[in-house]
């Protein structure tokens, strides 16, 4: 099956994301993207330094970005360290914002497979709706394809009822052709969805692997009838490059992957930016950073 | 409910307001005269000509029929700047000017991008990207050889031809007129341009920055005019040689022109590339290529990817890819920056492509074309796939110059570079494979100019480009980009 799938062409899939970037995004187009874009965030802190008190302020940001226009819209979720799951859940209540979790040994994914599930299992008994997991990196370089998809299976059915996004970390895995295999193993596994990176590690999210990614789901949903989302996580801070994704998944997948259900953006500092420029659109001039609380 | 998701998700839903480029970024005058010795003159006839823009229709401006007397005007003045100033310019002062040109296109590139948009009717982004780009690059690439031609391989000293009369076409009319001068420059010729009928005006705003650049008066002058300039300028006895760029009808009549009268010629005339596909082809990377090999510049492209050869085990699936890129493209207004495919450059272009499709189509091939929505004005046709075309069709044999791709099949490497060498002429071909091994293999047994592997319709400055067999003969770009204009 994996040997079955097309090469990817470095040097042709980085010149159709170059062209893509070129798209201009304007007035009304420009506002829908924004509001898109403000609702497809996964907002994430996950720093050896979190404390209950920085998590609550980042769930009243994921519930209502700017306190001042309730005609934003709110995040997608909040990303948090597992520990953090059951306080997150707390305080977003019944909003509509969803608790993520970066579960098995995240960010290295270097513990064995039972460490792995049970991590799993207390995020997803704190209540977290969606676990990111990573993939065995050392595994999938050495050749051991199996280990990861069987790991892939486990922690799908650990999740119970929780979606599972399954972070590949393509900085680490380097090739376009190896972020295409991995993506198909990762959907043969049962993700829900497929994510870039844990943000850690040098190299993130990059628009042609985006794409590569983007191409990979629209032909496993071609082949399996299977619907996967997207996850871009890491470097995103810009509005700009916030809308360069979005334009990547109009023209690759198309309208259904246009929707928080299946494309996010892993980020914390781009809320801001998307709002300024949210008002900027609106108003005609910019705002000072300021006007917008800073978590 | 995935069926319906997968079945429902509209490629481009996301509707992407105009975001066009200004018009008034180009300041363009109300009618241009001659550029001959320096200056715009009046023609002799007092003739102007409208230059229009395909996409509405309007005219940009008018421009000055030269008679046979401003052909002889251009020529007296190429010859006297020859012999009292660049002959005796030495290599190191002529890359100066070049360079000075290279810089100044640089500087008016967006000015430059939005003329040609105006005129030939290309998206704004490929003018912006690829033509400005790419003239300054030519500049900038042959200013380095002005004074290093000891060591370009033609032996020590070589000199000039003389007075070089060239000739361009309307499907990059700024590029192709850098791709003549800027080599011709470099070695010591004096030159006198003849642009396109149909595409006139960002040739005449270059001789604005050749006055900005202070290039001696007569080095380069610019003849506008219909096909009796050019075949005025192709007769002149006082001419020492003629690059011509178009069509294969005419390169046919200038060679038989040029004859035995000494003259040096090079042609860079029609073709009818072959994309070939095999089965390990990346295939993501491998639909942009098909795309951008047939679609880039409406097709308007001599070495365009015209005939697509698919290893048959995955015909269907190319087919299927293909026709829903094709219907992804966005057709429509050249000036919106988010345009793919802009005007057809004419209505006698537009002619002849609707013409051969139609043939195509009582041939019995079957007819995929986009369902885009074409303007009410303005020269317009729908990007169009062709399936099932048998290798005796007319469309998998006449060029067409436009958006109009004729795919085949092939079963083996042999049947595929068989097929791909059936035709009269020899540009341009592609390999599509992941193995280095039979992409070598193929480009061996392809009779074309150029090959380009895992990608197409790539040019750059150092790479030299020219064609075989029908397709012409010389080489442009690159080292021996000089060959043609050294007496070597």
């Amino acid at each position: 099956m994996l040997a079955s799938l097309s090469g990817v062409d470095a040097v042709g899939a980085e010149a159709r994301a170059a062209k893509l970037a070129t798209r201009s995004i304007k007035k009304s187009t420009k506002l829908a993207a924004l509001d898109l874009a403000i609702s497809m965030v996964d907002l994430t802190t996950l720093e050896g330094a979190d404390t209950p008190g920085r998590v609550a302020s980042l769930c009243a940001k994921a519930m209502r970005p700017d306190p001042r226009d309730p005609s934003v819209p709110s995040a997608a979720a909040v990303c948090v360290y597992p520990d953090l799951v059951a306080h997150a859940r707390s305080v977003l209540g019944r909003s509509s914002v969803a608790v993520a979790a970066v579960a098995t040994a995240f960010p290295s994914g270097r513990a064995s497979l039972n460490v792995k599930l049970l991590d799993v299992r207390e995020a997803v008994a704190a209540g977290a709706d969606e676990i990111d997991m990573v993939i065995d990196r050392g595994a999938f370089l050495s050749g051991r394809i199996g280990q990861v998809f069987d790991e892939v299976v486990a922690v799908k059915a650990a999740c119970g009822d929780a979606h599972l996004k399954v972070i590949l970390e393509t900085g680490e895995l380097v090739t376009y052709d190896n972020v295409r295999r991995a993506s198909w193993i990762a959907m043969l596994g049962g993700a829900d969805f497929i994510k870039t990176s844990t943000g850690k590690v040098s190299v993130s999210s990059t628009p042609p692997t985006a794409l590569v990614m983007l191409e990979a789901v629209r032909d496993f949903a071609e082949s399996f009838g299977r619907v996967v989302g997207v996850k871009v996580a890491g470097g995103i801070r810009t509005s700009k490059d916030a809308i360069r994704y979005l334009v990547l998944v109009n023209e690759t997948v198309g309208s259904t992957w246009l929707s928080p259900t299946l494309f996010r953006f892993g980020a914390s500092s781009l809320l801001n930016d998307l709002l300024m420029q949210r008002l900027k659109q609106q108003r005609g001039a910019y705002v000072r950073p300021d006007e917008f609380s800073g978590d | 409910m995935t069926e319906r998701q997968l079945a429902n998700s509209q490629l481009g839903s996301l509707q992407y307001d105009p975001a066009p480029e200004s018009a008034a970024i180009a300041t363009l005058r109300a009618s241009y005269g001659l550029f001959i010795d320096g200056e715009f003159t009046d023609p002799s006839s007092h003739q102007q000509f409208a230059s229009i823009n395909p996409a509405n229709e309007t005219t940009n401006a008018t421009v000055a029929q030269a008679s046979d007397a401003d052909v002889e005007r251009a020529v007296g003045a190429a010859r006297r700047a020859y012999k009292k100033v660049w002959s005796k310019t030495t290599g190191a002062e002529r890359a100066k000017y070049l360079y000075r040109i290279a810089r100044i296109i640089q500087e008016r590139s967006r000015e430059l991008a939005v003329v040609e948009t105006l005129d030939n009717g290309k998206p704004i982004r490929e003018s912006r990207d690829v033509d400005v780009p790419l003239a300054a690059a030519h500049f900038f690439y042959y200013a380095g050889w002005a004074d290093k031609l000891d060591h370009a391989g033609f032996g020590a000293n070589p000199q000039p031809v003389g007075v070089a009369g060239q000739i361009i076409p309307w499907n990059f009319p700024l590029l192709m007129a850098a791709w003549k001068l800027a080599p011709a420059l470099a070695a010591g010729n004096t030159c006198v341009l003849k642009p396109a009928e149909t595409t006139p005006l960002s040739a005449l705003l270059l001789a604005e920055i050749l006055q900005q650049a202070e290039l001696p008066a007569g080095v380069v002058n610019i003849v506008t005019g219909d096909g009796s300039t050019g075949s005025a300028l192709v007769e002149h006895p006082d001419v020492d040689k003629i690059a011509f760029t178009g069509s294969t009808e005419v390169g046919r009549l200038i060679q038989r022109s040029v004859g035995v009268s000494g003259k040096r010629l090079t042609l860079e005339l029609g073709g009818k590339g072959a994309n070939i596909v095999f089965d390990d082809a990346p295939i993501d990377e491998m639909i942009e290529g098909i795309i951008d090999g047939i679609f880039f510049n409406q097709g308007h492209v001599c070495c365009a990817g015209s005939r697509l050869l698919v290893q048959e085990t995955i015909a269907d699936e190319v087919l299927r890819r293909l026709v829903r890129r094709v219907e992804q493209l966005r057709v429509g207004d050249p000036m919106d920056k988010n345009t793919d495919v802009g005007a057809i450059n004419s209505a006698a272009q537009l002619a002849r492509i609707e013409e051969l499709s139609a043939f195509g189509e009582s041939e019995g091939a079957t007819r995929y074309s986009s369902s885009c929505e074409l303007p009410a004005t303005g020269y317009w046709f729908a990007p169009t796939v062709f399936a099932n075309v048998a290798q005796s069709h007319r469309i998998a044999r006449d060029e067409i110059f436009g958006p109009v791709l004729s795919v085949l099949t092939f079963r083996t490497p042999e049947e595929a570079v068989a097929k791909a060498n059936n035709t009269n002429y020899g540009l341009a071909c592609g390999v599509w494979s992941e193995k280095g091994s039979r992409t070598l293999w193929t480009a061996q047994r392809l009779r074309a100019g150029v090959i380009w592997a895992n990608t197409y319709n790539r040019f750059d400055p150092t790479s030299p480009f020219g064609g075989m067999r029908e397709s012409g003969f010389g080489r442009e770009g690159g080292r021996h980009g000089l060959e043609a204009y050294l007496n070597v």
